[in-house]
């Protein structure tokens, strides 16, 4: 049984993208044959964070049309041939594409893959439609800032009403001491508020912008990063493994560490 | 209410952030998760009284009457402080829990 997942958030920019691109290589990596599917045809941006910008011909457009064939339109990845990309369309197509088109080349990809990653826009309009249309479990992606928990929240009532199970939440770009400083909602807070189990949490990370330069996504080549390591325990976790999850602003030793855990002790 | 909370109330210090976010994001989902807007509160508020008061003596300075949320189920909580009973309930056609 394939699984085909939704990788989506509501607010944009909160690392949708990098999730889908990190976790495909990781899961491909680690033995499950993966396809990712950018559903953000308006905006590409997944062919960038792979390095796959030169190699697309075909896109799932042509496929529906007929004038291709799925293996055509797949992008396969070289150093990681477990993985392979397909764009939903480009900017210039002449017809958008619709939930039964998605739910058509979705089925086609889980004849032939173990996972399916879809790649949402951002938004709960058309283009989110269109990528739930085709998923069965979602991954909501929220940063610890009240803007994109507040629209993270929108997405998950929406996923619910669509019977989309399970919903798992990543927690992206977390800083560490302003978590412990209690100026970032804790961890706690944003799974409370939420009522989400947690997949995965990923730190605030310079080596994510470095990888995106170079298009080389940091689970390629097992980057010890902190992202690059959150990532692979995400597709670690995803395959059933049992990784614990270590709140990052409770771990660092030495006295103010101490002090500030000390500060967030819950009295009442 | 964390240590830091509690000492900062202490020293009349604002809020820690992370507290303040949380209070402002736990009502504002319960009001997105409601999708009623504070005017219907408002009315919904005014109503309850209305009924409420024609079988007790309400203390309406310590009402409320608020959207709460926790694992995604919003309940509307309502704190009416009873002064005292009435003896006979007041006719429907009484308006307004100040009669
Ligand atoms: N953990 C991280 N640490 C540092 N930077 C990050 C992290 N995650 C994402 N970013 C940066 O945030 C920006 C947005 O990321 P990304 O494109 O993945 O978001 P998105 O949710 O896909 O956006 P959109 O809604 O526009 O599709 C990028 O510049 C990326 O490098
Ligand atoms: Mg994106």
């Amino acid at each position: 049984m394939s699984r085909t997942i939704l990788i989506c958030s509501g607010k944009g920019g909160v690392g949708k993208t990098t999730l889908t691109a990190n976790l495909g290589i990781a899961l491909a990596r680690q033995g499950s044959s993966t396809a990712v599917l950018d559903a953000d045809f308006g905006l590409r941006n997944l062919d960038l964070l792979l390095g796959l910008e030169n190699r697309i011909v075909y896109t799932a457009q042509e496929v529906l049309a007929e004038s291709c064939r799925l293996e055509q339109a797949l992008v396969k990845h070289k150093q990681e041939p477990n993985l392979s990309l397909l764009p939903a369309g480009n900017p210039r197509m002449l017809e958008w594409l619709t939930p039964d088109d998605m739910q058509k080349i979705v089925g086609m990809l889980e004849e032939r893959f173990e996972f399916v990653l879809i790649d949402c826009p951002a938004g709960i309009e058309d283009g989110f439609k269109n990528a739930a249309a085709a998923s069965r479990e979602a991954i909501v992606v929220t940063t610890p800032e009240v803007s994109a928990v507040r629209d993270a929240d929108r997405v998950i009532g929406l996923l619910q009403t669509r019977d989309i199970q399970p919903i798992q939440l990543v927690l992206n770009r977390v800083r560490p001491k302003m978590m412990a400083n209690q100026e970032m909602l804790a961890v706690s807070d944003v799974t409370d508020i939420l009522a989400l189990p947690l997949l995965g949490l990923v730190l605030e990370d310079e080596q994510v912008i470095v990888s995106t330069n170079r298009g080389e996504p940091l689970t390629l080549n097992g980057s010890r990063s902190p992202a690059g390591l959150a990532y692979a325990n995400v597709a670690r976790r995803l395959r059933g493994e049992e990784v614990p999850i270590v709140d990052p602003s409770k771990e660092s030793q030495g006295f103010r560490a101490r002090f500030s855990r000390l500060m967030q002790t819950k009295i009442f | 209410m964390t240590l830091r909370d509690f000492i900062d109330r202490l020293l009349g210090r604002q809020a820690a952030s992370a507290t303040t976010a949380r209070q402002r994001l736990q009502l504002v989902l319960a009001h997105d998760r409601s999708d009623l807007n504070p005017e219907l509160l408002e009315q919904m508020r005014r109503e309850i009284l209305e009924v409420v008061s024609r079988y007790v003596e309400i203390d309406l300075e310590e009402v409320d009457v608020s959207l709460e949320t926790e694992e995604r189920v919003t309940a509307l909580v309502a704190n009416l402080p009873i002064k005292r009973a009435r003896p006979k309930p007041l006719e429907a056609s009484a308006t307004g829990p100040a009669a």
